[in-house]
C-alpha cells in the first residue's frame, strides 16, 4: 500500500508532516551529523530579530519534572547575519524553509522583516513569533490580545506574500478567539503551542533557578494542555493548524493529528535524541499501514467520540 | 558528533562517591579529544528529562571512560547501570584543551574533586616531559588519580582540606607554593585546571599574577549539549559564549568572572 505523507500549509507543500519547532533546532546546521535534514518536512528556524538581540543572562535553563523552563530570551544574530551566514546552509537542503521572526519593542519591525524577506527566495514561509514568554519588560503578549493578533497579523499579512503561520501562547483564556483572529487577518495557518510560563526554585539558595526569574515550559510535562489546545482550535477555525507541545516519539505525534493538527512540530525533544523527527517520519509510515489508511491528511480530525 | 549506543564494560565504585565506568565505543574512542565532553542518557525514561554532561577521563584502545561523582538523581541512576547494560552517547562534544605545546615546556594540571577527571586523559596526550599534577580533595579517602598520574610521569603533589594527605589547604594555595618554588615564566609553563568554579576563578587569578597561560574547563548545567538551545552560555570577554560549544575549555583571558555567570 503506496502512503502519502505529504501535506499543505497555505502555498507550501510538505513531503510529510514532521517539522522542527522554533528555537529547538538552531539553524539546522546543529544537527546535521545526526540525521539525513533532507527527509524533513520542513525546517523552522530559531527566531531572528531585524537587529541582532543578546537575550537573557544566565542561567537561562533548568530541568523539570518531564520537562524544562526556558528564558532564552530570543538570543539570535539578526537578520543580516542569518541572510548571509545561516540561510545558504538551509537554502541547500531543498526542503522548505521557514522562518521564525519576532519584533523587539516595536511591532512595526514585523512589518519590515516582512517586507524585505518577501524578495528572499530561500525563505518559503514566514512564522510570526507572538508569543515568546521571555522579553524582559514585555508584561502582554501580542497572542494575548484578540486585537492586537488581528492587527500584527493582518500588517505583516499586507507586507508579504509568502505563507503566514502565527505561532500562538497557550498563555490566554480562549485559545480560539486568539485563534480565529489570525485567521480573519489572513494567516494561512497557526502553529501552537508556544511554552507555558512557569518558574522553578532553588530551596537551598531560596533563589529562582532561572535568573529571569519565570521562563517557557516545554516538553511532554506541556503535552496533554497544547492537544487540548490544538482540538479546540480546530474545531473553530478552517486554516490548518500545526500542532505542538511536548511530542516525543510517534505515538505523541499521532496525538495531535487526531486532534485536529495537519502538521506538527518537534521541539525540545530534539535535546534529548536528536533522532527524534526522522523517527517520528518512519513512525507515522508505519502507522497509517497498519491502519490501512493511505494519507497523512486523512488523519487530521479524525478524532472519533459521541457528542 | 555522533549518537551512540554503547555496552558498558564495568561500572564500580572507586572512591567515596567517585565512581569509575567503562564502555565500549571505538568510534568515540577515536574522535575524542582531551577536554571534551560526552552527553549522556542515563534513563529511558522521562526521569530525569535532560541528558547529563560528563568528560571524557581516559581513552584505552577502543574502551572510553568516565569519572564520576554520584551527587544528584541523574548520577545515582548511572551508578545503577551494570555491565552489560547499554548507554545512548552523544559525543564528543565541545571545544577541549589545546595541547600542541611544544615539549620542552613545563604543565601544571590543577584538578579540584572531580575536576581531575578531564585531566588524566589530558596528560596522556601532552608531550612535555616536565608535568606536574596537582590533586585537590576534601580528604585522603577521596584522592583521585593520584596512582595514574604517576605512571604517566607526573609529578603529583597532593592537598587535602583536613591535612589528612599532602598540603592542608587549598589546592590554589598549593599552586602558589609550586609557582613560588619554580619561579616560571609564561614562556615556559601552561596551567590547565578542572573544578569547582570558586577554584577555577582562584586558578586564573593566580596565572594572572604569575603572567602564565591557562585553560579551564568550566561545568553548567546544559540541555542540548550540541549548541542548539542557547541554554547554557556565560559572559565572556568576546560575549555571551555556550559552554557546550565554544567550551567547556575557555583561556583565563576570555573569562570575566562576572556577577551574572553560572
Amino acid at each position: 500500500m503506496k502512503i502519502n505523507l505529504s501535506v499543505k500549509i497555505g502555498k507550501i507543500k510538505l513531503k510529510n508532516p514532521v517539522m522542527t519547532a522554533s528555537g529547538t533546532f538552531g539553524y539546522a546546521e546543529e544537527f546535521n551529523d545526526f540525521i539525513n535534514l533532507k527527509r524533513l518536512g520542513a525546517i523552522v528556524t530559531k527566531t531572528v530579530t531585524l537587529k541582532p538581540h543578546i537575550g537573557n543572562l544566565p542561567a537561562r535553563t533548568c530541568e523539570t519534572p518531564s520537562g524544562m523552563l526556558n528564558s532564552i530570551g530570543l538570543e539570535n544574530p539578526g537578520l543580516e547575519v542569518f541572510l548571509k551566514s545561516k540561510l545558504p546552509f538551509l537554502k541547500k537542503l531543498n526542503i522548505p524553509v521557514i522562518m521564525s521572526i519576532a519584533s523587539i519593542g516595536s511591532p512595526e519591525e514585523f512589518i519590515e522583516l516582512a517586507k524585505r524577506l518577501n524578495k528572499v527566495s530561500a525563505v518559503d514561509a514566514l512564522e510570526l513569533n507572538i508569543s515568546c514568554p521571555n522579553i524582559i519588560g514585555e508584561k502582554t503578549l501580542i497572542s494575548q490580545e484578540c486585537e492586537a493578533t488581528y492587527k500584527t497579523v493582518s500588517s505583516v499579512r499586507k507586507a508579504t506574500n509568502k505563507t503566514l503561520i502565527t505561532k500562538l501562547s497557550p498563555n490566554v483564556t480562549c485559545i480560539s478567539d486568539i485563534a480565529k483572529a489570525a485567521q480573519s487577518a489572513g494567516s494561512d495557518a497557526i502553529a501552537l503551542i508556544n511554552t507555558l510560563s512557569g518558574m522553578s526554585i532553588d530551596i537551598e539558595k531560596r533563589a529562582p533557578k532561572l535568573k529571569a526569574v519565570t521562563g517557557g515550559l516545554s516538553g511532554p510535562a506541556i503535552r496533554p494542555v497544547a492537544l487540548k489546545m490544538v482540538w479546540e482550535a480546530y474545531n473553530n477555525i478552517k486554516i490548518p493548524i500545526i500542532g505542538m507541545g511536548g511530542i516525543m516519539d510517534t505515538p505523541s505525534a499521532l496525538e495531535f493529528l487526531i486532534a485536529g493538527a495537519t502538521a506538527i512540530s518537534i521541539g525540545t525533544a530534539n535535546f534529548i535524541n536528536p533522532k527524534a523527527t526522522i523517527e517520528i517520519i518512519d513512525g507515522l509510515s508505519e502507522y497509517l499501514k497498519r491502519k490501512k489508511i493511505k494519507s497523512a491528511e486523512e488523519l487530521t480530525g479524525s478524532l472519533s467520540h459521541e457528542k | 558528533m555522533l549518537q551512540i549506543k554503547a555496552r558498558i564494560i564495568s561500572n564500580k565504585r572507586c572512591k567515596g562517591n567517585y565512581r569509575h565506568c567503562i564502555v565500549n565505543a571505538k568510534s568515540l574512542a577515536k574522535a575524542s579529544n582531551p577536554g571534551q565532553f560526552l552527553n549522556i542518557r542515563v534513563s529511558d525514561g522521562l526521569k530525569p528529562f535532560l541528558r547529563r554532561p560528563f568528560s571524557v577521563h581516559n581513552i584505552n584502545g577502543s574502551n572510553l571512560e568516565i569519572l564520576y561523582e554520584v551527587a544528584g538523581e541523574g548520577t545515582k541512576l548511572l551508578a545503577d547501570k551494570n555491565p552489560g547494560e547499554y548507554l545512548d552517547i552523544i559525543g564528543p562534544l565541545g571545544h577541549g584543551f589545546d595541547c600542541r605545546q611544544e615539549a620542552n615546556r613545563q604543565t601544571i594540571l590543577i584538578g579540584g574533586g572531580i575536576g581531575i577527571a578531564p585531566l588524566l586523559f589530558l596528560s596522556r596526550k601532552i608531550k612535555s616531559k616536565n608535568k606536574i599534577a596537582l590533586i585537590g580533595a576534601r580528604t585522603k579517602s577521596q584522592v583521585l588519580c593520584e596512582k595514574e598520574f604517576r605512571s604517566l610521569g607526573c609529578d603529583v603533589k597532593i592537598a587535602t582540606d583536613d591535612g589528612s594527605a599532602g598540603f592542608k589547604g587549598r589546592v590554589t594555595a598549593l599552586l602558589k607554593k609550586v609557582l613560588q618554588a619554580n619561579r616560571p615564566t609564561g614562556q615556559q609553563v601552561t596551567i590547565y585546571a578542572c573544578g569547582p568554579r570558586s577554584m577555577l576563578k582562584a586558578v586564573c587569578s593566580i596565572a594572572m599574577q604569575n603572567n602564565i597561560p591557562a585553560q579551564v574547563s568550566l561545568e553548567e548545567h546544559m540541555s542540548c549539549g550540541i549548541g542548539a538551545c542557547l541554554g547554557c552560555v556565560i559572559k565572556t570577554r568576546k560575549g555571551l559564549e555556550r559552554v557546550c560549544k565554544e567550551g567547556p575549555v575557555f583561556n583565563r583571558e576570555d573569562l570575566t568572572w562576572g556577577k551574572n555567570e553560572n
